[in-house]
């Protein structure tokens, strides 16, 4: 009478008293069971979907990123994000990778980490386009602290490496209708124009409570200071020395490509 | 470390700026000594449970975690948020019969609020906030105890209020919960003004 | 028939599970300052009620006593991370604004108040019934909340502007403090107000005076 086994196993375990050892480890294991199912399951069919909405929205801002530049059209060759190059780049010697390795971080001391971030990783992605051998358009990824999310970008500088020509917020979790300004047309109409750093180098840039005056200064969001703090902090951490500042400077004197 | 444990306390309070755990913020505080019962068993969980979760998180979840084991690219961070609530609810489980067992009058003392703790949005929401904002291990257990005592003097203010209010003269259909409201609201506008406090 | 409707109704108005059992405030208060935030969290919250609850209700004669709470609890969690995946999946503009609260959803009270209240000892098409309504209950507040807050704080209502803004050439200078946390508390509590003097059998009894010498000594 083997097929009876599993059916009178079963019937046997619905007929236990509930708080016998067998049952409550059996009901355990099984709600357990079903549950990680559940979630797997949902994970795995619906990942790649994620994956490619992830990808879409990263897209979509990049590429409103580009059409808000003044001039740029002309310049690509194509359209879209496809036409730009991409540099990946080694931060800690400016040397030139294949390709991205999330595991290769360094730890950031308190000091040091204006972002928030924890600790760098060191390969690093960033866009450029060209107007014959002239740079026109250099587009850097940044992210870092805001008030209880991570707010994730892309900074696109001009020519001069200095001046902003638009910021784009692709990711952020901020309390809707306050912090989640700064995802809206609205603010980031402020940034193109923005200087960054003066003559002396300095990093200048900043997002100011009451309004900004100077052209390194962008008005915050009222009721939104921590969140307007994250954008300013993540914006002077990657333009920074130990973030694409650098790079920055490479690109500018010819020694990058 | 201080400045992460004052802001954890004030400025990042979990009920007052937050607004996590306010169901049972709002039922548990009509009387005093049970709001001190219930901010003690708050901040010894949360103490507890923050640093325990930045563990799991670090060393199971997290990706790059398996990679002692060649398995470098297994991201499991889609389960923290079932790891968490386990853990938690372990954790009550726990202090429940350490309570039992070594400070029988605190346990009768605390009594049904011990259980109660395992749905407190606000310990769930501590693990949450230190996985969104990347706590280290030391980081976790200042988080933890501060965003514990932040809620604990909430409520405990709170409780001395409403004891006050019971007697004080109003429309009937703002007794209790109405005027409870109300109170939490200015408390909580109140505490906007450590916001400032946090800003560079 | 109408006995049977009874868990639908109820939490509507007389047993309303913000207003009157006081679960389920702290999404309440946070997600209320647009209507189509507040509308997506109200039908997320539902959706996982009504799951979890009939779950629950299927197993609830062999649920050992020891292990109930974390077994609704691993239940809920699974529930609600599958629905966050699906709401990132088809609605990924939405989730982004939604995220921590709908993960705070497994320790909304409601879901777990209702597990225990009822799903525990009912049988599973007056369980749904009962999600179902605390769920219409728990929505028809927060729609009420945030329709306050939208028009008063923004001038829109599920981001159609209704009053236009001065800072859009408009007229109406928008209440600035309706979008800040706080205002939920108050709003909620004049709901409260309104609701007590509408039905006043929910109003609270008043201390009486003997117990006055007492606490205030």
């Amino acid at each position: 009478m083997p097929d009876l086994n599993p059916i009178s196993l079963w019937q046997r375990l619905l007929a236990a008293p509930n708080d016998s050892r067998g049952k409550t480890l059996t009901m355990a294991f099984l709600v357990s069971f079903a549950a990680a199912l559940a979630v797997s399951s949902a994970a795995v069919l619906l990942g790649p979907r994620l994956d490619a909405n992830r990808e879409a929205e990263r897209r979509a801002r990049l590429e409103a990123l580009i059409a808000e530049t003044p001039g740029l059209a002309e310049v690509l060759p194509g359209t879209g994000i496809d036409s730009l190059e991409v540099l990946t780049v080694d931060l800690r010697d400016l040397s030139l990778a294949d390709a991205l390795d999330p595991a290769q971080v360094t730890d950031l001391t308190p000091e040091d980490d204006i972002a928030g971030i924890g600790t760098r990783p060191d390969l690093q992605q960033l866009f450029m386009a060209r107007d014959g051998r002239d740079l026109a358009l250099v587009i850097l990824p940044a992210y870092g602290q805001g008030y209880q999310s991570t707010i994730r970008g892309y900074l696109a500088l001009g020519p001069d490496l200095n001046t902003v020509v638009g910021l784009a917020i692709t990711e952020q979790g901020e309390t809707p209708g306050l912090g989640a300004t700064i995802q809206t047309p609205g603010w980031l109409a402020q940034w193109p124009g923005t200087q960054l750093m003066d003559e002396t180098g300095e990093i200048r840039v900043a997002v100011v409570r009451g309004g900004g005056t100077t052209n390194y200064e962008v008005d915050a969001i009222t009721g939104a200071t921590r969140s307007s703090n994250g954008v300013q902090n993540m914006i002077r951490f990657w333009v920074g020395p130990l973030g694409f500042g650098p790079v920055l400077d490479a690109l500018r004197s010819g020694d990058l490509p | 470390m201080t400045d992460l444990f004052l802001r954890a306390v004030f400025a990042d309070n979990l009920i007052l700026s937050f607004f996590l755990g306010v169901c049972t913020f709002l039922a548990v505080s009509k009387r005093v000594e049970t709001a001190l019962g219930l901010g003690a068993a708050i901040i010894v969980i949360l103490t507890i449970t923050v640093p325990v979760n930045q563990l799991i998180l670090t060393w199971l979840l997290a990706p790059g975690a398996w990679g002692w084991i060649g398995a470098g690219d297994v991201d499991l961070t889609f389960l923290r948020l079932i790891a968490f609530i386990g853990v938690i609810a372990a954790m009550v489980q726990v202090l429940e019969m350490v309570l039992d067992r070594f400070a029988p009058a605190l346990y009768a003392a605390l009594g049904i609020y011990l259980p109660l703790i395992t749905v407190n949005c606000a310990i769930l929401g501590g693990s949450l906030f230190m996985a969104e904002r990347s706590y280290g291990f030391g980081e976790s257990i200042v988080f933890g105890f501060g965003s514990g005592l932040g809620w604990a003097l909430a409520i405990i203010a709170l409780a001395a209020i409403r004891e006050r209010l019971a007697y004080a003269d109003m429309p009937a259909g703002l007794r209790g919960l109405g005027m409870t409201f109300i109170v939490t609201g200015l408390m909580s506008m109140a505490f906007t003004a450590f916001a400032t406090m946090a800003a560079p | 028939m109408r006995a049977a409707l009874k868990p639908l109704f109820d939490p509507l108005l007389r047993d309303n599970p913000v207003t009157v059992q006081i679960l389920g405030i702290c999404s309440a208060l946070a997600v209320t300052t647009s209507m189509t935030t507040a509308l997506t969290m109200s039908l997320a919250l539902t959706a996982v009620l009504m799951a979890s609850s009939a779950v629950i209700s299927l197993i609830r004669h062999h649920i050992p006593a020891q292990i109930r709470l974390i077994l609704q609890i691993t239940i809920i969690a699974a529930m609600v991370i599958v629905a966050d995946l699906i709401l990132q999946a088809y609605a990924y503009a939405i989730s982004q604004r939604l995220s921590i609260f709908v993960s705070l959803i497994v320790t909304n009270c409601i879901v777990l108040g209702r597990a225990e209240a009822f799903a525990m000892s009912n049988p599973v098409g007056a369980s749904i019934l009962d999600a179902l309504g605390n769920g219409a209950g728990y929505s028809a507040i927060l729609m009420v909340i945030a329709f306050v807050r939208e028009l008063l704080g923004f001038g829109t209502l599920f981001g159609i502007t209704i009053f236009p803004t001065v800072a859009d050439g408009g007229w109406y200078q928008p209440f600035g403090f309706m979008l800040l946390a706080p205002s939920a508390f108050m709003l909620l509590g004049l709901l409260v107000w309104a609701l007590r003097i509408w039905r006043v059998e929910q109003v609270e009894p008043a201390a009486t005076h003997v117990d006055r010498e007492e606490a205030l000594s």
